[in-house]
């Protein structure tokens, strides 16, 4: 459970975030590339059902938070060549993110 | 290999156009007998009908690119539309008469401005906003465009024939949930007099999808 679901708050935009580092088995929908990195918080999309329990036949509650999170190019990969307003949003599930 | 392209030969190569096509009716492989296998349980059971099914396939077959088009001319034109667009996009696109209801996933529009071209790939497999574009191009589902979209998303574009100046944001989405995106290009310069249905012949899959920009029109 991440920080943010223990506090019971929803993140909003605007929460710089980092994402969990972990290396979990199963159907994970959050890419190896932004993992451990810092992002901020775009917009909260809304809950839906979790993704990483659908995928084996379970109900897929509770449902998840899912945010828009924006990540400097640069952050995500430190040799990026392009110019500093350069990003990538990835959607990410409320689990994998802490508030930064 | 250049990712514009869906062939792997290179350019200038002998080729004869009207060479026979191979067979696609002979690949009962692993996979298709696991449908068919299901798809006639889920009938044989009750679950499904079969007019059930050849609905919904034609529901997603029927869908093109011109779908997305009418939706970008007409938020070029109707500035309560495209907030509305921007803001709810499904509820735009019921309005003018798409079925979004086939779709369990919430479509989602990305401007692009003077300052922000958006560009959108998914980096774990193929989601694309199939209610408006139809079925995903074939170099959309590569993983030359998957991998490299995210890591050098300006080389990627400049293949595409895109050249963005460095005070131009390239913001990519990857599509990793339940989100689809689809980009709004920005209006062609020269497109002041054109009617919506004109404006709707401007827009290409691509400048949806968002590696490519739309060329000024020229009289």
């Amino acid at each position: 459970m991440s920080a943010a679901q223990a506090q019971g708050t929803v993140l909003s935009p605007g929460d710089t975030v980092a994402v969990l580092d972990a290396d979990v088995p199963g159907h994970i929908r959050t890419p190896f590339y932004v993992r451990g990195k810092r992002g901020v918080i775009e917009r909260a999309v809304g809950r839906f059902r979790n993704p990483e329990e659908l995928a084996y036949g379970r109900s897929g509650e509770p449902m998840r938070m899912l945010y828009r999170v924006r990540f400097a190019q640069a952050e995500v990969w430190p040799d990026y060549d392009g110019p500093a307003v350069d990003t990538i949003d990835v959607d990410l599930y409320e689990h994998w993110l802490r508030k930064a | 290999m250049h990712i514009g392209h869906d062939h792997p030969h290179a350019h200038g190569e002998a080729h004869d156009p009207h060479a026979p096509q191979g067979d696609h009716d002979d690949t009962l492989d692993y996979y298709r007998k696991l449908e068919i296998a299901v798809r006639e349980l889920l009938i044989e059971k009750s679950v499904l009908t079969a007019d059930e099914v050849r609905r919904t396939v034609e529901s997603y077959e029927s869908r093109t690119p011109e779908g997305g088009a009418r939706v970008v001319a007409r938020a070029w034109v109707d500035p309560e539309f495209k907030a509305l667009l921007l803001q709810d996009a499904t509820a735009a696109c019921e309005s003018l008469g798409f079925d979004m209801n086939v779709f369990d996933v919430k479509l989602t529009v990305v401007e692009n401005t003077p300052k922000v071209h958006n560009v959108i790939v998914c980096t774990l497999c193929s989601c694309y906003p199939r209610m408006l574009l139809g079925m995903p191009p074939a170099w959309y589902k590569s993983r030359a465009y998957r991998s490299r979209l995210v890591r050098e998303p300006r080389a990627v574009l400049r293949e595409f024939g895109t050249v963005l100046p460095d005070d131009v944001a390239v913001r990519v989405h990857d599509s990793t949930a339940d989100l689809r995106y689809i980009v709004l290009p920005m209006r062609p310069e020269g497109s002041e007099g054109l009617t919506e249905a004109q404006l709707a012949q401007l827009v290409s899959r691509d400048s949806m999808v968002g590696v490519t920009a739309l060329p000024a029109v020229t009289a």
